[in-house]
């Protein structure tokens, strides 16, 4: 096959940065105020049929949302190959958890209506609860973490070796900075699950969920500030020096990485980038703006563009890294080093070109079938069939 | 055999898929029927298939959301517990996977929800065109799955790298088209089908047997058998057809199988039952059909099938082969683009055997120090554990063969007998509903136990695929797993039986009030066509 030369393996690397962050976008996007409103079941529903009007927003779109997350993860072993043997057994314990809260999270959705016993209601939701909010705050963690570069080395076969005891593959993850990015992503969630609710509720429970969502709006906005500042002053960055090939074989070791003072001399190098950090606050705020004064439809708008800002946001500061090693920075996985083959590269982007705008559309058509509020009544009209 | 990580491991993953493929079969299966059932419905306009449809979607529901939670974890437990894996052959196997996931997974699982939330918002047709779209996305699901496992038992369309030290694919449609994935993929997703058409018929019969639900059971066995017949003739022809391609991709597993030591004279005769002694390298009592092994592996009455001392002799000769491989790839390694020509073209010649060099890693790090003992010991140890896939082997296929013969005889039953059945009939059929998942089990366990010591057959073993963790780590999640997936599993048992109990609930539909917000709903939107019929029969 000649087919693939048509792009430069070079290009095609980039591509398949920004698709990865496509990906982690449209996870965030869409199971994101999935976890969001999981996050809020205990808080905007006091009764059985308000928390069944907040599960029932999200009842038939959750399953569909999460094939973002199994895509994420499918994307990165066929694209970055390393980047996922790397991370997926570094975060090991961190992963479980993640991996637990996804697991029970479609079981509690389904099987929560299906008795009418309270404590087996009770219990359902708080395992939304809890398998909305812990993933929502780890995978912020597991961003503070990359940014500050994990502990891990390839030896010559390219094993990959992560540093430390095995309970500092949980423990070791919450450091200050690490609970600060936790935070930003909870918080943002959470806005996102406020916003998504007040589009799709109505009466208490809409009210609570922009009382709540607002908060958040304003905690995610001041966490992402301070993570910024904190990373000006107090993070290092890496880079690549020496000679380098972009276009090269994916092996890491081919590469020399040196710490530098901050991440942030790339808004220096790429000015434009600045826009990502600047929607992330403004749409931060819109949002928390848009919550206080009861706006439905643009709010969740302004919700998705902090969403888009803030995760662009941290690649685009740390391009071409992905995820830098803070023990062995030879080791640093980066854009020209940790992909899968050319043709490999090329063949899956063919299939993504096919079926992306696909999903998109058919995604789109399910969601405007759907438009509309969910009310308490649907809960008595159709008590068999919704969750 | 010692225990340590890399049996944790295996034994996680193990555990892990057989577990999730509890759910998949069911709902390969189920998906059709009830977009079957949904046809009929919409063709037919008859209120009962439409409670029919409802009731089988709704057992389909509860047993998906167990396969879609429990497969969360097959995805990421490559990265997580086989980390060296990921990375030899992330550059072919992860592509299937992601298709799977672009292509199948997100269709099935943004549709699904609209099948069971969409009923009063879509017309007829839209959502019966919903319900076969859940079905097609999980069938496809299926075939992606397979092409990823396909590969690790015949790894076409792919090479060694020495720059990127791993696997690289070298033709896509080699590795889509390869014939072991084709031949699994039918082979799984009939075993699937049948799965589903003998829950079908489990269900039914014993609402027949307690004179409950009568319309809705007959008509259900009616779809069921019909349905599992043409699958039970299908997954018997094609885990046939996946045997002739095992004779030349996966000569290892076959000759275990068959617990077949030596190279019998063409055609082979075929241990019926027997007892496999691995020391001793024969099988005790055996008893024999002349002729049957040549004729199913070969298709023909002259060509020999390797035994298993005849293998064993020739990884021997590969794991030498794979030392020179080794040899000339450390040398590579060092000098990257200033490797010695001649010796780059010693590697291409042996590179096809390198796997064979890993082999030793368990008894010494560098191959190229291994003594005459230890390349013995290797070649050994490419012979699987022969009892358990010798009788894993005979209780599926005899499973086959009954599923075949019990389809049969309801279809015959249904369709000119007036669907009556007599109750021994009935018993058997409640009596049977977990065969079909005991099949699937033990075809899973022959197809993965088969193809040890390897993760992909002659390219990487299982020792060296794992990720480098510790036994705590690995023991914390596995205890993690068994203590949730039994929870689950209860659960989910739980709802299964209350909900068949308590039968096809009263459709929402009949009822006025609701007729009228349906009328509501689409007025101005859609056609009249979409709103239901007032004059449902109320459930029993």
């Amino acid at each position: 096959m000649i087919l693939h030369e048509l792009l430069s393996y070079e290009v095609l690397r980039v591509i398949w940065w920004g698709l990865l962050g496509v990906l982690l976008i449209g996870f965030a996007l869409t199971d994101g105020f999935d976890m969001g409103v999981g996050a809020l079941i205990p808080f905007v529903g006091k009764t059985d049929v308000e928390r069944r009007v907040a599960i029932n927003t999200i009842g038939p779109v959750w399953e569909g949302n999460q094939v973002w997350f199994i895509l994420g993860g499918g994307a990165i072993f066929a694209a970055w190959p390393p980047l996922y043997a790397v991370s997926f057994s570094g975060f090991y314990l961190a992963m479980f958890v993640i991996l637990a809260a996804f697991i029970v999270r479609p079981v509690a959705f389904k099987y929560r209506s299906k008795r009418d016993d309270p404590r087996w209601r009770t219990a359902w939701d708080w395992a939304l609860f809890a398998s909305g909010a812990i993933p929502a705050l780890l995978f912020g963690v597991a961003v503070g973490n990359v940014i500050q570069g994990v502990p891990f080395h390839f030896t010559d076969d390219l094993h990959t070796i992560y540093e430390g005891a095995w309970y500092m593959k949980f423990i070791g993850l919450l450091d200050p900075f690490s609970i600060l990015a936790g935070v930003v992503s909870l918080a943002m969630l959470v806005m996102h699950g406020g916003a998504w609710l007040t589009l799709k509720a109505e009466g208490v429970v809409q009210t609570r969920a922009r009382a709540i969502g607002s908060v958040a709006a304003l905690v995610a906005v001041g966490a992402y500030a301070l993570a910024g500042v904190w990373m000006a002053v107090g993070i290092e960055g890496y880079r690549i020096v020496g000679d380098y090939v972009t276009g090269g074989p994916s092996n890491p070791l081919h590469f020399e990485v040196a710490r530098t003072a901050t991440w942030l001399t790339a808004y220096a190098d790429r000015p434009w980038i600045v826009i990502a950090p600047v929607m992330g606050i403004l749409g931060g705020i819109l949002t928390f703006l848009g919550l206080r004064a009861g706006r439905e439809v643009s709010t969740l708008l302004f919700s998705k563009i902090a969403i888009l800002g803030v995760i662009s946001s941290v690649g685009l500061t740390m391009f071409p890294f992905i995820m830098p090693s803070s023990s062995d920075p030879q080791s640093s996985l980066t854009v020209w080093n940790s992909s899968s083959s050319h043709l490999t590269l090329f063949i899956m982007l063919v299939v993504t070109a096919i079926f992306m705008p696909l999903i998109l559309m058919y995604t789109a058509w399910v969601y405007k079938v759907l438009w509309g509020k969910v009310t308490e009544a649907d809960m008595t009209s159709h008590s068999d069939s919704v969750y | 055999m010692e225990f340590g990580i890399v049996e944790l491991s295996r034994l996680q993953f193990a555990m892990t898929a057989m577990y999730h493929f509890l759910f998949v079969p069911l709902t390969l299966g189920l998906s059709i029927i009830v977009a079957i059932m949904e046809t009929v419905y919409v063709m037919t306009n008859r209120p009962i298939w439409r409670q029919m449809t409802k009731f089988w979607g709704m057992l389909f529901g509860i047993n998906f959301v167990l396969g879609v939670a429990t497969g969360i974890t097959m995805e990421f437990q490559f990265g997580m517990n086989w980390s060296y894996y990921s990375h030899y052959v992330g550059d072919i196997f992860g592509a299937p996977l992601a298709i799977e996931g672009l292509m199948a997974f997100f269709l099935e699982a943004t549709f699904v929800g609209l099948f069971f939330f969409g009923w009063d918002k879509l017309s007829k047709v839209a959502h019966l065109t919903v319900a076969w779209l859940v079905a097609i996305g999980s069938n496809f699901s299926a075939l992606w799955i397979l092409i990823a496992n396909g590969w690790m038992q015949n790894p076409v369309g792919a090479e060694f790298n020495p720059q990127t030290m791993r696997m690289e694919m070298t033709d896509f449609f080699a590795v889509l088209f390869n014939e072991v994935a084709q031949a699994k993929f039918v082979h799984t997703v009939s075993a699937g089908y049948v799965t589903a058409a003998v829950f079908v018929i489990g269900v039914s019969a014993w609402y027949l047997l307690k004179n409950r639900h009568v319309e809705l059971a007959r008509r259900s066995i009616t779809v069921a058998a019909a349905f599992g017949l043409a699958s039970a003739f299908s997954v018997v022809l094609l885990g046939d057809e996946s045997g002739y391609s095992a004779t030349h991709s996966q000569k290892m597993k076959l000759a275990a199988i068959e617990a077949m030591w030596e190279t019998h004279e063409a055609p082979a005769p075929f241990n019926l039952v027997g007892f496999p002694d691995q020391e001793a390298r024969e099988t005790h009592y055996a008893i024999t059909i002349p002729w049957a092994m040549g004729l199913i592996g070969t298709r023909s009455l002259t060509t020999e099938i390797p035994g298993i001392n005849d293998l064993v002799a020739q990884a021997e000769t590969r794991i030498r082969s794979g030392i020179i491989a080794y040899d000339a790839l450390m040398h590579i390694r060092e000098k990257r683009d200033a490797a010695d020509p001649v010796i780059m073209a010693t590697f291409e010649e042996h590179s096809a055997d390198l796997g064979f060099a890993f082999l030793l890693k368990k008894y010494v790090d560098d191959p190229r120090q291994a003594t005459e003992d230890q390349i013995v010991a290797a070649s050994n140890d490419t012979v699987p554990t022969v009892w358990p896939l010798f009788w894993a082997f005979r209780v599926m296929v005899a499973l086959g063969f009954g599923f075949i013969a019990t389809m049969a005889y309801f279809f015959w039953r249904s369709s000119f007998r007036g669907m009556n059945y007599p109750r021994p009939a009935l018993w058997l059929a409640v009596v049977m509903i977990p065969a079909p998942w005991i099949a699937a089990e033990m075809g899973w366990f022959v197809a993965e136990f088969g193809r040890q010591p390897w993760t992909v057959d002659g390219v990487l073993p299982t020792a060296m695929s794992v990720s480098a963790l510790s036994m705590t780590e690995v023991a914390l999640t596995l205890a993690g797993f068994v203590l949730f997936y039994s929870v689950l599993f209860i659960i989910e048992m739980g709802l299964m039986v209350k909900y068949i109990r308590k039968g096809p609930f009263q459709d929402v539909s009949e009822t006025d009030a609701w007729a009228l917000r349906h009328t509501e709903r689409l007025a101005g939107r859609r056609n009249a066509d979409a709103i239901a019929q007032p004059d449902l029969q109320p459930a029993e």
